[in-house]
């Protein structure tokens, strides 16, 4: 019972983190303190009070409802990245699993070739020629996915199809589609789930660097990177604005990691 | 000896696949190179000298072959916006970037592999949940964020570390280390929190092992189990994660760079794209993915060296 409350806990400390700032997404959409790209010329960079909670920003910009409306952003290249790397490593991942031999050999020939590029070398590559914006941002983020996502379904296609049951509804002659919906898939949710929630923190760290770098989401978009890239020169004078805006990165990647590794715990306990 | 061949095959394999990759990403640029090296001003025939020249009149599979062949022989042509031969500008940088990493994998190691056989043996106890969390911590900063923490702290107001002041190894040892050692902590940060976590997994699930327990009952202390036996056995496992923590420092030290203006590879790397310097680009790009494969193909073979009973699956 003991071990059983400790582990939930990063679970619950994960789920709760998400739950608020997916809140304050919600809420963004509807209202925030204070117009986002408004600018008080007499009031820049100004320390954190009650008009201003987490202070202005080097146009006298409040930053509480900055980081508000950066958080829709946050979620929506989260979520979409996810969606795409899910879509390719789910096409790739299949075909290698399903029908193994000389078809997996070169799926995951590709995939390993994906891999080679570290961290986000491979989404600056595409961005350098595709050019930077929210679109591309989401389908390079995407892309930097795509790997986990094949090499887990991939090694859960190669599972499932062990089974008796899987096997029983070949011999009856059933197509390959009825057997990857019927019967693979429901199996594999779960490991999904997993990297799905992993892969949304990765994702959220990978847009924070590239937008710092000039090569993300591009002005008048707002983003928590490229609000980070315009604290530096201000690291000085006006420290808060660079460990309010990094903490609310990391607070969203950590959620989403306390939540991933939750889940695959209390999977791991029931099998 | 199987083992290597088919090791070998799929690392050519795989290095032919990554320089397909980065070469026909590169095709998609819209333009022709030659036109913006010349200028708008240029004329036709001054743009089909130039492409003649650079050898973009030929084929799309010749273009590929001559560039291959330029990564081996280290001919990788000239950078548009330095007019200096690529391979020498590489040449330039490829130091700083070496010691950034160095130092950073040497710090992961130092810091991380003690941590993490201590959070193993105090598992269960309160003070592990904590740890577990605080590494849990360090996987979700980003290190770039990170470092502006540390250059708040060490050099706005402890002064103890230059900001921004890149010293090389030649003129003063000392400066260079300090010069190095704040961007490679930040490197290392999120390093040693997954080297901590994966040690720790890997000697609990080595304790549960036959040969541990029946070490104990010969009577042999757990610091001697720990070391003597189980680090043995954990080699294979830590050797795996340093190849990933290498792959993440290349990967993480062109964000770092850009922080620390430190003139590597990674600020290279971006100057080049804000330059459009693109078969500047184009090699880094290929050189850096390379890199990573063989790495691979290294943690691959000394597998095998380490544990002979190593075989192909299947």
């Amino acid at each position: 019972m003991m071990m059983k409350r400790r582990k939930s806990i990063p679970f619950h400390i994960g789920l709760t983190i998400v739950m608020l700032l997916f809140l304050m997404m919600l809420i963004s959409l509807f209202y925030t303190p204070y117009d986002p790209n408004m600018m008080q010329t007499n009031a820049r960079l100004a320390k954190p009070s009650l008009e201003h909670l987490f202070g202005t920003d080097n146009f006298g910009r409040d930053i509480l409802s900055r980081m508000m409306q950066g958080s829709q952003t946050a979620f929506l290249i989260g979520i979409s990245s996810v969606s795409v790397g899910l879509f390719f490593g789910f096409l790739i991942g299949a075909c290698a699993g399903y029908f193994g031999g000389w078809i997996d050999e070169l799926c995951m020939r590709f995939i390993d070739a994906l891999m080679a590029f570290p961290g986000i070398l491979l989404a600056i590559m595409l961005i350098t020629v595709f050019e930077p914006g929210i679109k591309n941002t989401i389908l390079a983020l995407g892309m930097m996915s795509v790997p986990t996502f094949a090499r887990i379904i991939r090694s859960s296609f190669m599972q499932t199809k062990q089974f008796d049951y899987v096997k029983a509804s070949k011999a009856k002659g059933a197509g390959s589609i009825h057997i990857i919906f019927k019967h693979i898939l429901p199996n594999i949710v779960s490991p999904i789930l997993v990297a799905a929630t992993l892969s949304f923190s990765g994702t959220i760290l990978a847009e924070a660097g590239l937008s710092y770098l000039g090569l993300g989401v591009q002005p008048p978009d707002p983003s928590w990177g490229r609000m980070l890239k315009e604290a530096q020169p201000y690291i000085a004078t006006a420290p808060w604005y660079v460990i309010i805006t990094g903490t609310m990165i990391t607070l969203m990647v950590l959620g989403f990691n306390l939540l991933g590794d939750g889940i695959r715990d209390q999977q791991d306990k029931k099998s | 000896m199987r083992y290597i061949i088919y090791k070998l095959s799929t690392f050519i394999v795989t290095i032919a696949l990554v320089s397909l990759i980065v070469f026909s990403v590169f095709q998609v640029l819209p333009g022709r190179p030659a036109q913006t090296i010349l200028g708008i001003d240029a004329d036709e025939q001054q743009v089909a000298q130039l492409e003649k020249e650079l050898g973009l009149d030929q084929s799309l599979w010749e273009q590929y072959i001559s560039w291959i062949s330029g990564l081996f022989s280290g001919d990788l042509g000239e950078s548009l916006k330095y007019q200096q031969p690529v391979i020498d500008i590489l040449l330039d940088r490829i130091p700083v970037t070496f010691s950034l990493a160095m130092l950073s994998i040497v710090l992961t190691a130092l810091i991380g592999i003690p941590l993490g056989i201590f959070i193993a043996r105090t598992d269960g106890k309160w003070v592990s949940t904590i740890l577990s969390m605080l590494t849990q911590l360090g996987i979700a900063i980003p290190s770039f964020w990170f470092g502006f923490i540390l250059i708040l702290l060490f050099s706005v107001t402890f002064k103890l570390f230059p900001s921004n002041s890149y010293v090389p190894w030649s003129e003063d040892f000392f400066g260079a280390l300090q010069s190095f050692f704040l961007p490679a902590l930040a490197l290392a940060l999120s390093n040693i929190a997954i080297m901590i976590r994966y040690l720790r997994n890997t000697i609990l699930d080595q304790m549960k092992m036959d040969y541990v327990r029946t070490a104990k009952c010969k009577g042999l202390s757990e610091r001697w189990i720990v070391y003597r036996h189980i680090l043995r056995n954990a080699f294979i496992p830590i050797l795996t994660i340093f190849g990933m923590i290498i792959a993440d420092t290349l990967g993480g030290s062109i964000i770092i760079e850009n922080v620390f203006s430190l003139p590597g590879l990674g600020s290279l790397l971006i100057q080049s794209i804000s330059a459009r310097d693109f078969p500047l680009v184009q090699s880094m790009v290929l050189y850096i993915a390379v890199l990573v494969v063989f790495i691979n193909f290294l943690v691959d073979l000394l597998y095998k060296v380490i544990d002979p009973r190593i075989r192909l699956k299947g």
